[in-house]
């Protein structure tokens, strides 16, 4: 085979890679929104404060170090301990289930029957207020993240694909490990919905708010169920993008990068979000690879927009999304 | 008694349109003119042109503008700062082109051209709504951004990538380059500031305005009673992208002097813009204000009162600020939603009638 | 239902001219549910139309087809006298037809005055530079037409209500604005979709007293959708009734009200 189909081949497989983790961000976008109709602008977020809370449980950071030193005078920074992976982990998500109550009592009780658009505002006021919270909890510079995930180039497929092109492909073992990680994510998300008893009042809420609360569905209790699980989500996101590029600031932009995925696959779509998190994945690094050169590279910066917005201009529901009839 | 309308009666449907209906506000109003044109410029330092009133009334025009597509007309906008960078190199391919023409024209060329960009990426909104549309102007914000970074006739091959403001004039009294006195800034920023202002309340109270309302309110009943939605949401676009294109123009010719595109119209400054007319009001013109004020004035008191007061560091204290402004943001969107410009009218209602109530 | 009170006169008695709008063999479908099969029907210059049937029956919808928002699959609009084109809501508005929704369609965050003036858009014309300036013909046009609308608003009897904002107004009130904001756009059809729905005895006279004083003062063409027998009966001249997409019955009400196929319609026989 020609080198430069081998190369285009190994772009693609390395999209898609990228686009799982595009997609485990997009997934806990349509969880909230299926469940609550919020565009929850602050996934990302999340995924960057369950990341730092994870390294910082692990390390045995000290909680608002700086600002406890600043205040009383203080030089604390370590409790001197580090915390093992799994108990760090529950620990985190122990921290996400608390947001998750915090967000419903401060934040959606109030927006109750608002408009889409102003509670989309308001999850953009949510972003900006974790990022100071977790900076100011944890620190913000960057931090690497170790819970034990295979990492670096993919012998078994070097040798492979070598033995069969002659040429080795570069996979990263992480984002093999990631790919698995999101299947076992959709399939146990969807187990839960069809066949546990909160999974169905989930399922009843997305359909119809005011049916599900004349059978006696909480909708309060729902949607901290719905923004705990969505925590989960951002933390197996968090992992697996904090593994990669090391827990920081640009996390957070990870989650615009999710938008154009939803966009593509619908707001309401779980396959959806997977496939246009592939999409976008596979389209931005092959468009780097083919045009890229030509006009100065970095155009993973705005491809992915750019596709969902031509893409939206043709089919305004996304690929998955149910078609709006307009009523008066 | 401060505040009062007994008496103001008005004999015609003018006078009863006329946008401070009663004479104490009317009054106000002038005063605050007065001040603002008359007695400021002989008091302002650098210090205050340069940290507060300049970017205040800069960012005051780019909140009227935004405040003009989505306080107005309900298409909410991530891509302020994108917009903002094309003002900006408009002016400065404008500047750099034709030395001989007055910059004050080029300020308002590169608004227009901006209004021109605008109106492409408006073109979706047809189609596309709520913050679906909103995604797709965040198309319009790294494009654009990436588009000034990579493509070197933007910015005439300069070997750092940034572009300078080479110095100009008008009557004689440099405005942009490092010679420029602090008041002459502020004076073009307020001149500016106040006639798009103006401008901005004369469209919003006509024909245009309702129009644009409508859309806002409910877009299928607008056009069924005969609203033109393409009209309508495209004017939007290019009257409030020209409006953010001056701010552009302004903050890289007037206020910073050199800009390098990434770092002066992120993203970020999208989300600020827009944090600025929720917490000042959507759909007023003076919450535009109240909302930019209040957003630049935010930075510089926790800077004074962390940094320099209590002796934080830097980073701690911008951590803190997005606390506060995310928290504030919620707040507003929970409690009051039409923001301090909503507080402000609640404020005269009850000043009206002070300081007997019943 | 009393209606206006005084019997009213004879359509003869009225300037009603041939037909305005015709509707000749509308089809409409969405996906596999035909909502509106093969209509035919006429309103004429003056007169006041009914559309009658039970809930389900097409009849919004052919509202809808009226006003341009649905395109139907087959069949032609001729209006005026000649073939309508496909066109864009807007264009029908334009082109002389309002309307009023059947769940209240206002614009929440504007005022009375200002919902009002919105009827009357496609009146003005002053260009958008002379509204920046608020100069010259849009200032003149903008106290002009105040006029106007204030002269509905008295009409209307909402004189006290013409600042505030329209989410704070009861119910009977935000459907007397919607016919001010339709009335205001002084259009040649007015089409009424269900305006007395939910209403109380006394504001459902009144707005049949305001529908009539509309069709007598401005000579305005009406059609409209209503539940309320007693109503339709006394208001209307006319009365096309819809059964399942279809129409079964068309004519002046005291033929209607004895024809066979309503009565089962309304009654409710087994359809099959």
């Amino acid at each position: 085979m020609p080198d430069q189909i081998l190369f285009a081949l190994e772009v693609t497989l390395n999209g898609l890679m990228a686009g799982v983790l595009y997609s485990l961000v997009a997934l806990g976008f349509v969880l909230i929104f299926k469940a609550s109709g919020i565009f929850n602008f602050a996934q990302g977020v999340m995924a960057l404060f369950a990341a730092l809370t994870l390294v910082g449980f692990q390390t045995g950071q000290v909680p608002f170090a700086h600002l406890v030193n600043v205040l009383f005078g203080t030089h604390v920074e370590h409790f001197g301990w580090t915390m093992p992976t799994l108990a760090a982990i529950a620990a985190t998500m122990a921290v996400m289930v608390v947001m998750a109550l915090l967000v419903e009592r401060l934040v959606l009780k109030g927006l109750i029957n608002q408009a889409p658009i102003i509670l989309f505002m308001a999850t953009i006021g949510l972003a900006y207020f974790l990022e100071g919270f977790g900076d100011i909890m944890w620190g913000a510079d960057i931090k690497r993240l170790e819970v034990g995930l295979p990492q670096g180039l993919s012998e078994t497929i070097d040798a492979a694909t070598f033995a069969w092109f002659g040429y080795g492909f570069f996979i990263d073992r992480l984002d093999i490990v990631a790919a698995l990680v999101a299947a076992a994510l959709v399939v146990s998300l969807t187990l839960f919905s069809q066949y546990t008893r909160h999974g169905r009042a989930l399922r009843a809420v997305a359909d119809d708010h005011q049916a599900a609360l004349s059978v006696g569905i909480s909708l309060r209790a729902i949607w901290v169920l719905v923004w705990s699980i969505a925590g989960f989500v951002a933390l197996v996101a968090g992992v697996m993008w904090g593994t990669k590029l090391g827990v920081q600031f640009s996390l957070s932009l990870i989650a615009l990068k999710a938008l154009p995925v939803l966009m593509l696959g619908g707001f309401t779509s779980i396959p959806g979000a997977i496939i246009g998190g592939l999409i976008v994945g596979v389209g931005e690094k092959l468009f780097e690879f083919a045009v890229g050169p030509l006009v100065g590279g970095a155009t993973e910066n705005w491809f992915a927009y750019m596709l969902a917005l031509v893409f939206l201009l043709f089919r305004p529901q996304g690929l998955f999304g149910e078609r709006i009839i307009e009523r008066v | 008694m401060l505040y009062r309308e007994a008496g103001d009666f008005k004999t015609s449907y003018a006078a009863d349109g006329q946008t401070f209906p009663i004479a104490f506000d009317r009054r106000r109003y002038q005063a605050v003119l007065v001040l603002a044109f008359g007695v400021v410029p002989f008091l302002v330092n650098d210090y205050w042109a340069n940290a507060v009133l300049v970017p205040f009334l800069i960012y005051a025009i780019a909140a009227i503008g935004l405040n003009i597509l989505t306080g107005y007309c309900g298409q909410v906008s991530l891509g302020t700062g994108g917009f903002m960078a094309v003002g900006a190199y408009a002016c400065y391919k404008l500047m750099t082109a034709f030395p001989e023409v007055s910059v004050l024209l080029h300020i308002l060329l590169a608004g227009t051209v901006t209004a021109l960009v605008g109106m492409l990426f408006g073109i979706p909104s047809l189609r596309i709504k709520g913050f679906y549309l909103a995604v797709a102007t965040l198309a319009a914000q790294f494009f654009l951004v990436w588009l000034f970074n990579k493509v070197p006739w933007f910015y005439n091959h300069s070997a750092s990538g940034q572009i300078s403001a080479p110095e100009r004039s008008v009557l004689g009294l440099a405005v942009t380059g490092a010679a420029t006195a602090p008041w002459a800034k502020y004076l073009v920023c307020l001149a500016f500031a106040v006639g798009l202002a103006w401008i901005a309340r004369n469209l919003t109270r006509g024909s245009l305005g309702r129009q644009w309302m409508a859309i806002r309110d409910m877009d299928i009943a607008a056009e069924i009673i005969g609203v033109n939605p393409l009209r309508a949401k495209l004017t939007a676009f290019a009257i409030s992208s020209f409006y953010v294109g001056v701010a552009g123009a302004l903050m890289f010719a007037v206020y910073l002097g050199a800009v390098e595109v990434g770092e002066a119209f992120g993203v970020n400054k999208a989300f600020l813009v827009l944090f600025m007319i929720i917490i000042g009001g959507l759909g007023s013109i003076f919450g535009s204000f109240a909302g930019a004020a209040f957003l630049v004035l935010l930075p510089v008191l926790l800077k004074n009162l962390l940094v320099d007061g209590l002796g934080w560091s830097t980073a701690l204290a911008a951590h803190v600020e997005l606390m506060i402004v995310g928290a504030l943001i919620v707040f507003f969107l929970v409690v009051e939603p039409h923001g301090l410009a909503q507080l402000w009218r609640l404020a005269k209602e009850k000043l009206r009638l002070w300081p007997f109530p019943h | 239902m009393t209606g206006g009170g005084e019997a009213r006169p004879a359509a003869e008695d009225r300037r009603i001219g041939p037909a305005i709008l015709e509707m000749r063999n509308i089809t409409l479908r969405f996906g596999g549910v035909t909502a509106i099969h093969d209509i035919s029907f006429d309103v004429r210059e003056g007169e006041i139309r009914a559309i009658i049937g039970p809930n389900g029956a097409g009849k919004s919808s052919m509202l809808n087809v009226i006003s341009g928002f649905y395109r139907p699959q087959e069949g032609e609009v001729w209006f005026r006298g000649e073939r309508r084109r496909r066109l864009r809501p807007y264009e029908v508005a334009r082109q002389g037809i309002a309307r009023t929704f059947q769940n209240i369609a206002l614009f929440q965050g504007m005022s009375v005055l200002d919902n009002i003036m919105t009827g009357r858009l496609n009146l003005m014309g002053a260009s958008i530079l002379a509204q920046a300036l608020w100069w010259g013909r849009a200032e003149r046009e903008e106290v002009a037409h105040r006029g106007k609308v204030e002269r509905i608003i008295d009409f209307l009897e909402i004189q006290h209500v013409r600042k505030t904002p329209v989410g704070r107004l009861p119910y009977g009130l935000k459907k007397r604005v919607e016919l001010a904001r339709a009335l205001a756009a002084e259009p040649r059809i007015l089409l009424l979709d269900e305006p007395m729905a939910g209403m109380n005895v006394e504001e459902k006279e009144d707005m049949c007293r305001f529908i009539l004083d509309a069709n007598d003062e401005f000579g305005t063409t009406i059609v409209l959708i209503e539940h309320d027998m007693g109503v339709v009966m006394d208001l209307s001249d006319r009365v096309v009734v819809m059964d399942y997409g279809r129409k079964i019955a068309d004519g002046p009400p005291e033929t209607v009200r004895t024809d066979r196929a309503v009565i089962d319609a309304y009654l409710g026989v087994a359809h099959g």
